[in-house]
């Protein structure tokens, strides 16, 4: 389909130019680190800080989508599934401790009053007088974390695998991931008595009793997000790097001969969905918690897909370009939406079409043609 | 009331099947899923609820007749569109389906900010014609809609032309022809480019024919076209791609399992359950439930 991923770096290069694109290359995780743990944190505010953390949060499923897709072949139109299943799973467990704490104003009062103590609010306007079964783990953060890191990638597991199994590729994968992805969000509206439906869950103050609204925790919580971030891209990069990798690489250029080699190519596809998976699973914690809101419109299909387009500006084929793409996009969402709103819809719409015709292989494409033409005058 | 929900499934089903067959023709001729179909049927909307309001303005003695010039002109406008989409867009990508399905979602998220923009960012309604508004009344307690009857008809009648112009015309067979083997018609001499073209400009305009219907039904919004995107996909999996009859049965299965599902469920809940149950029946049939056996 498009060119094999190139993991061997050239050796030296005369030119400036193509030198510094072979540093950035070599030393991107490095420079990525220095970026995001220094030069960001001190050169914003805590406003604009607290929005580049959530930049960095849909960076995550970004990265998961250049190894699902980049590497594997395998283009998911549901990520946002998965980032929605940690974000609600962690701000369930948000929203009853804050509704156990009779400090919070988060509906105590009110389900005190209507005799339902350490209800969420949403329930209690919804009359529900009891805790929803499926709630009830999430009254424990050791519950709450493992289930976060557990259940989405074994549900990306299952269905990939099952799928992958039978076949099931290309275009009409894509298709059923988008179907899901759907249904999540249907399901979700839906239920508005055990989901908080369009209005999603928020009104969370603490965090095991940290206080969510004050500057250091905002810190904290930006560098959690940055370390898990550099973490999701090392292990990606680890994976690459492995003859797993490889196999993946020989399965999405060539997957019958993979299988007559013997690999089982539904296992590594379905592993390296499950990865992509837990990685936007991770960023939706995280969003939640830094951003203090779990919606069904980062569930549905247009979230969905914008994750894609994350990964396809910074480069399909490119973990770090990944987070970059996600930066850039989203710092331009939220530059529009300052200043021209309805020329968002067109932005983001050409995009699509001007990555996919002109740069398929992203903003990292660009780098390795500067790298190219400066080893030819070289 | 069995006749009745029947029926409603009916004209669900209408409406699935127009959307499902332009998206299968192409899909099965090029591999390429068009994204953009919702916005398109959104087009064809608009172009009825266009031809409303000039109707009303110049020849209101006509009224009655806007619809089927509605009709006309909806299959016209987003047929040339569609036509123009694969000669700038389309025809660059047939080797990569995957990258056209982000494309063609770019132009949907273009034209849906257009509507939004130049049209009306509040839904629409048109009116329906005075023979149109009528029941027909069975017996006591059966009535069906005339709207329906008639969006009903109209379905059938462009399955049926679709059918003979596939089946009995010399460009329907140009179009199986690619269909079945692109290599070995281009070596016998078929234009394929044009083929695609075509083709591609015809399912679009089935798009716009459908959207057409829909205005019978619901008022239009800028968002209509995504809300019905995922069933329309849903249905060409469903049904198997390559098999036209296939698309319209799935479609008739989904349009009633609809009907029926919201008869017990909330509305929401039975359009999870459907996309579900196709998504479960999909691992029985990977190839969908009418595929033909084909060795690949």
């Amino acid at each position: 389909m498009d060119k094999a991923a190139t993991t061997e770096k050239p050796e030296f290069n005369p030119t400036l130019a193509s030198t510094a694109v072979g540093m950035l290359e070599r030393f991107g995780v490095v420079v990525l680190g220095v970026l995001l743990l220094l030069v960001v944190p001190l050169s914003l505010d805590v406003f604009r800080l607290g929005l580049a953390a959530k930049y960095l949060c849909f960076a995550f499923p970004a990265v998961g989508i250049v190894l699902i897709w980049g590497y594997g072949g395998i283009l998911s139109l549901g990520q946002g599934m998965f980032f929605g299943m940690g974000s609600y799973m962690m701000a369930m467990f948000l929203k009853l401790e804050s509704a156990a704490n009779p400090d919070s104003s988060s509906g105590t009062a009110l389900s005190a009053f209507f005799g339902a103590a350490g209800l969420p609010d949403f329930m209690v306007w919804n009359s529900i007088e009891e805790l929803p079964w499926f709630w009830e783990p999430f009254h424990h953060v050791w519950i709450t974390i493992p289930a976060i890191i557990i259940l989405p990638p074994l549900v990306a597991f299952i269905l990939g695998y099952v799928n992958f199994r039978n076949r099931v590729g290309g275009v009409y994968f894509t298709i059923v991931t988008l179907a899901i992805a759907a249904i999540m969000a249907i399901v979700i509206i839906g239920q508005q008595g055990y989901t908080g439906g369009i209005n999603g869950i928020t009104d969370f103050k603490t965090f095991m009793g940290l206080d969510l609204d004050n500057d250091t925790a905002k810190y904290v919580m930006y560098f959690i997000t940055v370390v898990l971030l550099l973490l999701a891209v090392l292990v990606g990069r680890f994976i690459l790097k492995s003859l797993l990798g490889r196999v993946l690489v020989a399965i999405r250029d060539q997957e019958d001969r993979a299988r007559f080699s013997g690999y089982d190519s539904a296992m590594f596809k379905a592993f390296v969905f499950a990865v992509g998976a837990l990685f936007a699973s991770v960023g939706g914690a995280m969003f939640t918690i830094q951003v203090g809101l779990a919606s069904p419109s980062l569930v549905g299909i247009v979230p969905s897909i914008e994750m894609v387009i994350y990964a396809a500006v910074g480069g399909r084929l490119s973990l770090i370009g990944a987070v970059y793409g996600a930066f850039l996009v989203n710092g331009a969402k939220t530059f529009f939406s300052e200043n021209f709103v309805e020329y968002w819809t067109y932005f983001i719409g050409a995009l699509y079409v001007f990555v996919v015709m002109f740069l398929p292989l992203g903003l990292a494409g660009i780098l390795d043609k500067l790298r190219d033409v400066g080893k030819r005058s070289g | 009331m069995f006749a009745l929900q029947a029926f409603t499934g009916l004209s669900v089903f209408s409406i699935l099947m127009l959307m499902a067959l332009g998206l299968a023709i192409v899909f099965g001729l090029m591999g390429v899923i068009n994204m953009a179909h919702g916005e398109l049927m959104a087009m064809g909307a608009y172009a009825t609820y266009g031809t409303s309001v000039l109707f009303e303005a110049y020849f209101p003695s006509l009224m009655s007749i806007y619809f089927i010039v509605g009709v006309v002109l909806a299959f016209f406008a987003t047929s040339v569109f569609g036509y123009f989409l694969e000669r700038s867009l389309i025809q660059f990508l047939y080797k990569r389906p995957l990258d056209t399905m982000l494309a063609t979602w770019g132009v949907g998220l273009i034209l849906q900010q257009l509507y939004r923009q130049f049209i009306n960012p509040r839904p629409v309604e048109v009116p329906t014609a005075s023979w149109l508004q009528g029941v027909w009344q069975v017996s006591e307690d059966v009535s069906f809609p005339m709207s329906r009857i008639f969006i009903v008809g109209l379905a059938f009648l462009t399955a049926t032309l679709v059918y003979l112009f596939l089946y009995r015309t010399r460009r329907g067979l140009l179009i199986r022809a690619v269909t079945q083997n692109r290599g070995m018609s281009g070596a016998i001499g078929i234009n394929q480019k044009r083929v695609d073209a075509y083709t591609f400009a015809l399912g679009c305009g089935l798009a716009g024919i459908a959207g057409s219907s829909f205005t019978m039904l619901a008022s239009t919004a800028p968002d209509t076209g995504q809300a019905y995107i995922v069933d329309t996909f849903i249905v060409v999996v469903f049904g198997g791609v390559e098999s036209l009859l296939g698309t319209i049965m799935s479609a008739f299965f989904i349009g009633q399992m609809q009907t029926w599902f919201e008869f017990y469920l909330s509305g929401s809940m039975a359009r999870a359950g459907i996309l579900l149950l196709v998504i479960a029946v999909l691992y029985f049939r990977p190839n969908g439930l009418f595929a033909t056996k084909v060795r690949r």
